[in-house]
C-alpha cells in the first residue's frame, strides 16, 4: 500500500495538469526504509513528449547525489499519462528500475478529466502489481 | 590487470546491487571504462550484460565519471585516473 498525504498527491496532479499534453514526471524522496514520501521533487521530462519521459541524465545525477547526501531514497516516482489510462505501459515496465519504489501514473486524458484517475503500482522483474492508496 | 591501473569506486545502483552481494559501492580498475567493465565482470559476473548491448552503453543506463555523463567524454574509451569515481544509474524512463 502506499501511504500519502492529500498536498503530496495535489502536486503532482497540479504538475501532471500544468505539463498536459506531454507527460509530467517526478520523485517524492523520504528517509531510507520510511516507505514515507516526505519530499516533493518535480523533474523535467527531457522527452518533452506526450508519449514518453525520461529525466535528464545529468538532473538525475545530481538527484541521486543529493538524496544520498540526504540519507534518502525514491519511495515514489511518478509520471502522467496523457492519453492512455494511468496503467503500466510496456515501455514503464521495461525501464523500471526502482523495485523498492511506488511507481504512481496520473491520467490526464479528457474522458477522465472528472476521474481524478491516480494509482500506484509495484514494478519488479518485469511484474507489475497494483497496490491501494490511502491519502493521509 | 596492470599494476599502473588504479582501482576506483564504482556506485552502484539498487537494480545492480544483487550481483555486488547488496553492496552499494564497489571498487574496480582499468585504465579505460570498457577495462572497468571488464573487470567489474571478472568480479561480479552477469554485470556486464547489464551495461552493455552489442558492445556499447546501453541507451538506458547511465554511467557518470565524476561529474560527466561518459557520453560526453569518450563513452567506453573514456581515461580513466587515480582518484576517480564512477555511478551507474539506470535512466527514470518510460512512456505511453
Amino acid at each position: 500500500m502506499l501511504s500519502i498525504s492529500q498536498e503530496l498527491v495535489d502536486a503532482i496532479w497540479a504538475h501532471a495538469r500544468a505539463d498536459h499534453p506531454d507527460e509530467a514526471c517526478g520523485v517524492i524522496a523520504g528517509p531510507v526504509g520510511s516507505d514515507t514520501p516526505t519530499r516533493y521533487i518535480p523533474m523535467r521530462n527531457a522527452a518533452m513528449s506526450p508519449t514518453f519521459y525520461e529525466f535528464d541524465p545529468m538532473e538525475l545525477l545530481k538527484l541521486y547525489r543529493e538524496m544520498d547526501d540526504r540519507d534518502e531514497e525514491p519511495i515514489v516516482i511518478y509520471h502522467s499519462h496523457t492519453s492512455t489510462e494511468a496503467h503500466p505501459s510496456r515501455t514503464d515496465i521495461t525501464y523500471a528500475s526502482e523495485p523498492g519504489a511506488h511507481y504512481v501514473l496520473v491520467s490526464t486524458r479528457e474522458e477522465l478529466a472528472g476521474a481524478n484517475e491516480f494509482r500506484s503500482f509495484r514494478i519488479v522483474d518485469g511484474v507489475v502489481t497494483e497496490e491501494p492508496v490511502q491519502i493521509r | 590487470m596492470s599494476v599502473s591501473t588504479p582501482e576506483i569506486d564504482i556506485r552502484i545502483p539498487t537494480i545492480l546491487r544483487p550481483y555486488t552481494g547488496g553492496e552499494k559501492s564497489v571498487q574496480a580498475s582499468g585504465a579505460t571504462l570498457a577495462e572497468v567493465i571488464q573487470d567489474l565482470e571478472r568480479r561480479f559476473p552477469g554485470m556486464e550484460e547489464r551495461l552493455l548491448e552489442d558492445g556499447k552503453l546501453r541507451r538506458f543506463v547511465n554511467v557518470y565519471l565524476n561529474d560527466e555523463d561518459v557520453r560526453f567524454i569518450g563513452s567506453l574509451n573514456a581515461v580513466i585516473s587515480a582518484g576517480d569515481n564512477i555511478t551507474i544509474l539506470p535512466a527514470v524512463a518510460g512512456g505511453a
